[in-house]
C-alpha cells in the first residue's frame, strides 16, 4: 500500500456487474474421481457432479472444509489434476469445453485466459529464479514476440500495481528475499499479468496472518478492478466470503449443497449445514457473550459413501426420507434468481420459517462461570526475556545479532481466568509459553507458578510442579505419537509421575469420558480418529495429572470450522468443571474473544495492550490492537460491506534489529496521523505498558486513540 | 563469496593435511619397510639395512611422530615427498601417474554424473513406468556388481566385439599401444584403450547418480512452484525441465563431492584390472612393497583430489541456489 490514506471503503469498492447473457464459466455435472487402491471401495469420489456459472466480472466464493471438493473442482477448472485423477462432465469456458482437452492446448489458455493463485506463497515461487525472470516467462510465453525491455517494463507495472516498493530493484530479487505477504502479492501479479477473464484463488490468505491477509484481500480487489476479472474464491474463511463474494456456494462432501447471493447465504440459509456452520463461527464482533453452536459429527469418507443426504448423520433436522435418497440442488421456492438453490428436501420449511434455524441448532445455554476473583495468580511472569543468538560460520562461530524473540514481557494468570495471548506469526507468543513450560531459570526476569519461582527449584520439586502445568499443542495430527494407541498417550503423564498401574486404566476411561470420547476406543491408534477427536485425545491426556492450569498453543487453529466450536465448547465446559485457568495462545481473534477472560496483545516480543478481554475488545487503544482487529474478516456480509479498514503496511520487522523508540513506529497508522513534535518522541522513546483508561497499552498517546478507526 | 571460498578451501587445506599427518602415521605402524630387504641372497648386513631406511626417513629407531614431522617438513620447505622403494621421488611417481589416472577419472566422473542425471531425470518423470522400473533394476545390478567383475565382464563383451567386427577396434591392455607413430594413430589408439575402462567408471557413476537424482526430482515434482509454472501456461514437460530439474540438481552438487572419493577409490581395482599404470597401481605397490613414503604420498593425491571436488561442489551449489550465495 503505497497510497498515504490507509482506510478505504470496503463498499465503495463493489461493482455490480451485469450477470445476463453467456457465462464465462459453466461447469455442468463435473465429477472427479481418485482412485484409492487402499480405501474400502477403491475409489474416492472427489467431487461428485457439481454444476455452477461464473459470469464476467463476478465474484464466486466456494465455501467448504477440507476434503469438501472445493479446491479439487477448481484444479479441474485449470486442467491441473494429477493424472490419475478421472474428470467426467463438462466445463465450458466461453463456450469451449476444456475437459479432453490436450496439455497443449489448456496450456495455452493457462495463465492468459484463466489464471490462478496458490495458497502456500512460500513455496509457490521457484527458489532459483528471480522475481522479474519469473514474472516475464507468463508473459513471453503467451506473446512470443514480447521483446525483453517491454516485458520488463510490463514487470515493474505489475509490481507496482499490487504494491511492492522500488520494483525496478525487486525485479532481481529471488523469492526467499521476500516476505509471505510479498511473494502472495507476487503470486497476484504473475496470475494478473496476461490480463486473464478469470481468476482462480484457492485459499490466498490462509496462511497469512490477518493483517497481511487484509492487505493481500485489497490487492486482489484491486486487481479484479484493474483486469475486469472474474474471480473464484475458495476458501474455509465465512469471513473472507462475507466481505469479498456476490456469490456464495457451498460444498459438501464433494457436491454443491447450496448456492446463493451472499446475503441470502448469509442471512438465510436453506440448507442446514450452511445454518449450521454459520452458527458454528464466533464472530469477533460479538463472540463472547453466548456459547457456540456445535456442528457434531464429521464428514463423511468419500470413497464409501451411504445411500441419503451426506450431511443426514451430523443434522439434526434429519427426517426419515433424508436417509434414502441423496437430494438434488434445486431451487429454493419464492428465491428472485434461478442461481439460489439448495440441496435439502426440508429447505422449503427453513425458508418459510416453518423450521427456524434457531430450532435446528438451538444455543446451548450460556453458562454461570463463577470466578474466584483477587486470589493469588496461578502463572506471574515478570519482565521474561528469551534472546536468542544469531550466528555465522562453522568453524568459528562468532555471533552476528540477537533475536528478540521475547523482550521483557510480563502478565499474571488468575486462578479460573482464562488469559488470551494473540499476535502475528514471530511476535513471541508461542517463545513466552516455552519458556514458561520449561519450568527453569529464565535468561532474565522470573516465572511464578502457584507461587513458586520456578528458577529456585529442585528437580524433584519440578516434577512435581509438572503436575499442575500441562499443554495442549495446535496440531494433533503431529503432536501425537501414532504407534501409541490411545490408552498409551493418555496414560503416558501418569507413567512419568509413577501413578500405579491400576489407578492409570480407571483414570483414562475416565479422562475420554470427560472429553467426550467412547472409552471403549482406548485401545484404537490415532489415525482412527479425526481431528477433532484427536485434539480432544490431546486434552484427556494433558488433564490426567489433574492440573490446575492448561497451556493451550493454538488449540483450535488447526481443526476445521464445523469442529471448532465443538472443542471450544468442551473446553469451557472443562474450565467449569474442573475450575482450570487457561493461558490461551492464539492468532484468531475470534476465538480469543470468545473464550478470554484477560488479553494480552504481542508486538514483536513484547506485550502493547493487555487488560479486561471485554474492555479491550470494546475499545482498543494501542494502535496495533486496533489494527489487529479491523483486519478480522466478520462473517457477515452487511457489517463487512460498512466496515473501514485500518491497512497496515508491510510486514512484520525482523526481531533481530535494535529499536530506540517504539517498534511499531514504522507501520503505525497513528504515528501518520501524528504532528512532527510528537513522531519524535514515538522514535526517541521506547513506550511501555501504562494504564491507558481501564486496560494498559504501550503507546505514548493513547489520548489520541481515536483519530484511527476502524 | 570469494571471502567464503578462501575460507572453505582453508578449511580443506588442514583437513588434507590431517588426513595425510594420519596416514603417514598409520603407515608408519602397519608397514614394515624393514621386510624388502630380509631374506634376501646373499644377506643383505643389518647395518646396511638401517642405513637404507634411515635415507628413506624410516629409521624405525626415530619416534613414528618424529618421522612424520621430518617427513611433512621435507614436503613443505622442499616440496620433496621422499623417495620411493624403487628409489624414484615419489612426486615424480605421482605426477606422472596422475595424469594416466585423471584422463579416466575425469571423463567416468563428468560423463557419468551427466548421464546419471538424465536418467534420474527421466526415471522421476515416469514413475512406476516399465522404462522406470528397467532404469532402476539395471541401476541396482550395476551397483551390486563389484569394480572389477564389471571391468572383466566388460572385457569379455568388448572381445567378443572385437571377434565380431574382426579388427582390434576397443584395446584393453594398458593406457596406449607402445610404438606407433603419427599423431591421428596415436589418438586413436588412445581413444581405442581409454573406451572400456571408462565406460565402466560411467556405468557405477551413472547409477548411483541416478538413484539419488530420481529422489530428488520426485521430491520437487511435487512442489508447489511446479504447478505454479504450469498455471502460468507452461506445458508440463516444459515446467519439469526449467523448473523441476533446475531445483532437482541443487543437492546433487554435494552428492559430486561424496561420489568423487567413490570413484577414486572404484576406479583403483579398474586401473588393476584394465593394467592401467596409474596412481591406483601406484598406492597397491606401495602397500605391498611396504613403502610408507609411497603409500602416503597416494593418500595425499586423494585427499587433494577431493579437496578439488569438494570446493568445485561448493561453486556449483552457490551457482545453482540463490538462496546460499552470500
Amino acid at each position: 500500500m503505497t497510497e498515504l490514506d490507509t482506510t478505504t471503503e470496503q463498499g465503495a469498492r463493489r461493482v455490480t456487474r451485469n450477470t445476463s447473457g453467456v457465462p464465462l464459466l459453466q461447469v455442468d455435472n463435473l465429477s472427479v474421481d481418485f482412485p484409492a487402491p487402499h480405501q474400502p471401495g477403491g475409489v474416492v469420489h472427489a467431487v461428485r457432479g457439481i454444476s455452477y456459472q461464473v459470469h464476467e466480472g463476478e465474484f464466486l466464493g466456494i465455501v467448504g472444509e477440507s476434503g469438501s471438493g472445493k479446491s479439487v473442482s477448481s484444479m479441474g477448472v485449470i486442467g491441473l489434476l494429477p493424472s490419475s485423477a478421472r474428470v467426467r462432465g463438462s466445463i465450458k469456458f466461453r463456450g469451449e469445453e476444456l475437459v479432453g482437452k490436450s496439455d497443449a492446448s489448456m496450456s495455452s489458455l493457462r495463465g492468459r485466459e484463466i489464471a490462478m493463485i496458490f495458497q502456500d506463497p512460500l513455496s509457490a515461487l521457484t527458489p532459483v529464479y528471480n522475481i522479474g525472470w519469473q514474472l516475464t516467462e507468463g508473459l513471453k510465453l503467451h506473446d512470443r514476440g514480447l521483446t525483453d525491455r517491454a516485458a520488463q517494463a510490463r514487470a515493474v507495472e505489475l509490481l507496482r500495481i499490487v504494491g511492492i516498493p522500488s520494483p525496478e530493484r525487486r525485479l532481481l530479487s529471488f523469492p526467499h528475499e521476500f516476505s509471505g505477504g510479498m511473494r502472495q502479492r507476487v503470486m497476484i501479479a504473475i496470475a494478473i499479468a496476461n490480463d486473464p477473464n478469470l481468476i482462480i484463488a484457492d485459499e490466498p490468505t490462509t496462511a497469512l496472518d490477518v493483517t497481511i491477509q487484509a492487505q493481500i484481500l485489497e490487492v486482489l480487489q484491486k486487481a479484479r478492478e484493474i483486469t475486469g476479472a472474474a474471480v473464484v474464491l475458495i476458501t474455509h474463511d465465512l469471513g473472507v466470503v462475507a466481505g469479498n463474494a456476490d456469490r456464495v456456494a457451498v460444498m459438501y462432501a464433494g457436491k454443491l449443497v447450496e448456492t446463493g447471493g451472499v446475503d441470502d447465504i448469509f442471512y438465510h440459509p436453506a440448507m442446514p449445514y450452511t445454518a449450521g456452520l454459520l452458527r458454528s463461527v464466533p464472530n469477533m464482533q460479538t463472540a463472547g457473550n453466548q456459547r457456540l453452536v456445535p456442528l457434531e459429527g464429521n464428514p463423511p469418507s468419500l470413497s464409501n459413501l451411504p445411500p441419503g443426504c451426506p450431511f443426514e448423520p451430523r443434522c439434526p433436522a434429519a427426517i426419515d426420507a433424508c436417509r434414502t435418497a441423496e437430494p438434488e440442488l434445486l431451487p429454493v421456492a419464492g428465491a428472485d434468481t434461478a442461481d439460489r438453490a439448495a440441496a435439502c428436501i426440508r429447505s422449503d420449511e427453513i425458508v418459510s420459517g416453518r423450521l427456524p434455524v434457531s430450532e435446528i441448532f438451538p444455543r446451548p445455554e450460556a453458562q454461570e462461570i463463577k470466578r474466584s476473583r483477587g486470589a493469588e495468580p496461578v502463572i506471574k511472569v515478570h519482565d521474561l526475556v528469551k534472546h536468542f543468538p544469531l550466528t555465522k560460520g562453522a568453524v568459528f562461530r562468532r555471533r552476528v545479532g540477537t533475536v528478540k524473540a521475547v523482550d521483557g514481557v510480563s502478565f499474571e494468570l488468575a486462578p479460573g481466568e482464562v488469559l488470551g495471548l494473540v499476535g502475528e506469526s514471530g511476535c513471541g507468543k508461542s517463545t513466552t509459553v516455552m519458556e514458561i513450560l520449561e519450568l527453569a531459570k529464565p535468561q532474565s526476569g522470573a516465572v511464578e507458578i502457584n507461587g513458586v519461582d520456578v528458577s529456585e527449584l529442585s528437580n524433584k520439586d519440578r516434577l512435581a510442579l509438572r503436575k499442575e502445568i500441562q499443554v495442549v499443542f495446535q496440531d494433533p495430527m503431529a503432536a501425537i505419537d501414532p504407534r501409541f494407541t490411545v490408552r498409551d498417550i493418555v496414560a503416558e503423564p501418569m507413567r512419568v509421575h509413577n501413578v500405579p498401574e491400576r489407578q492409570q486404566s480407571h483414570k483414562v476411561a475416565e479422562m475420554l469420558e470427560l472429553v467426550g470420547l467412547d472409552p471403549a476406543t482406548a485401545s484404537r491408534y490415532p489415525h482412527e480418529f479425526s481431528g477433532g477427536q484427536r485434539q480432544r485425545i490431546e486434552i484427556a491426556r494433558a488433564l490426567t495429572t489433574d492440573p490446575k492450569i492448561l497451556v493451550l498453543d493454538e488449540p483450535v487453529s488447526a481443526l476445521d470450522v464445523s469442529i471448532q466450536a465443538g472443542v471450544i465448547n468442551l473446553l469451557e465446559d472443562l474450565r467449569e468443571r474442573l475450575s482450570l485457568s487457561y493461558l490461551f495462545v492464539a492468532h484468531d481473534l475470534a476465538v480469543v474473544r470468545q473464550v478470554a477472560d484477560k488479553l494480552a496483545v504481542m508486538y514483536l516480543g513484547r506485550i502493547v495492550e493487555y487488560g479486561e478481554a471485554a474492555k479491550i475488545f470494546a475499545e482498543p487503544k494501542h494502535p496495533y490492537t486496533k489494527a489487529l482487529m479491523s483486519a478480522v474478516p466478520i462473517p457477515d456480509p452487511e457489517v463487512e460491506r460498512n466496515r473501514r479498514r485500518i491497512l497496515l503496511e508491510g510486514d512484520l520487522p525482523s526481531p533481530v534489529e535494535d529499536f530506540v523508540g517504539c517498534r511499531f513506529a514504522g507501520r503505525c497508522p497513528l504515528y501518520l496521523q501524528l504532528g512532527e513534535e510528537q513522531q519524535k518522541r514515538c522514535h526517541a522513546e521506547d513506550p511501555q505498558l501504562h494504564d491507558a483508561g481501564g486496560t494498559s497499552a504501550a503507546c505514548h498517546y493513547t489520548d489520541q486513540h481515536r483519530l484511527i478507526s476502524g | 563469496m570469494l571471502a567464503y571460498l578462501v575460507r572453505r578451501i582453508i578449511n580443506y587445506l588442514i583437513l588434507t593435511i590431517i588426513a595425510t599427518l594420519l596416514a603417514y602415521i598409520l603407515a608408519s605402524y602397519t608397514l614394515n619397510p624393514e621386510a624388502r630387504y630380509l631374506g634376501r641372497n646373499p644377506p643383505l648386513n643389518q647395518n646396511s639395512i638401517h642405513n637404507i631406511l634411515a635415507g628413506l626417513g624410516q629409521d624405525p629407531s626415530v619416534p613414528v611422530i618424529q618421522r612424520a614431522l621430518t617427513w611433512f617438513g621435507n614436503i613443505i620447505f622442499h616440496g620433496d615427498f621422499g623417495m620411493m622403494y624403487n628409489n624414484q621421488p615419489v612426486l615424480h611417481s605421482i605426477i606422472v601417474r596422475s595424469g594416466i589416472s585423471l584422463q579416466l577419472l575425469i571423463v567416468g566422473t563428468i560423463l557419468g554424473a551427466f548421464l546419471g542425471v538424465v536418467l534420474g531425470v527421466w526415471g522421476a518423470v515416469r514413475q512406476y513406468r516399465a522404462s522406470d522400473q528397467i532404469v532402476t533394476a539395471l541401476s541396482f545390478l550395476v551397483l551390486a556388481t563389484p569394480a572389477f567383475v564389471l571391468g572383466v565382464l566388460l572385457m569379455i563383451t568388448a572381445t567378443r566385439f572385437n571377434a565380431a567386427v574382426g579388427h582390434q577396434v576397443i584395446s584393453f591392455t594398458g593406457q596406449y599401444t607402445p610404438g606407433l607413430s603419427g599423431t591421428g594413430r596415436i589418438l586413436a589408439d588412445r581413444v581405442s584403450h581409454l573406451v572400456l575402462p571408462s565406460i565402466a567408471l560411467i556405468m557405477t557413476g551413472a547409477a548411483s547418480y541416478s538413484r539419488y537424482q530420481r529422489s530428488v526430482m520426485l521430491d520437487v515434482l511435487a512442489s508447489d512452484f511446479i504447478r505454479t509454472a504450469r498455471s502460468k501456461g507452461r506445458r508440463r514437460g516444459s515446467a519439469m525441465i526449467r523448473h523441476g530439474v533446475r531445483v532437482a540438481l541443487i543437492p546433487m552438487s554435494t552428492f559430486f563431492a561424496y561420489n568423487f572419493g567413490l570413484l577414486v577409490t572404484g576406479s583403483t581395482f579398474l586401473e588393476t584390472v584394465f593394467s592401467w599404470h596409474g596412481m591406483g597401481e601406484l598406492a597397491l605397490t606401495s602397500i605391498t612393497n611396504h613403502d610408507i613414503n609411497g603409500v602416503s604420498g597416494s593418500i595425499c593425491y586423494v585427499a587433494v583430489l577431493i579437496l578439488i571436488a569438494s570446493t568445485l561442489s561448493e561453486v556449483l551449489y552457490a551457482a545453482l541456489d540463490p538462496r546460499v550465495r552470500v
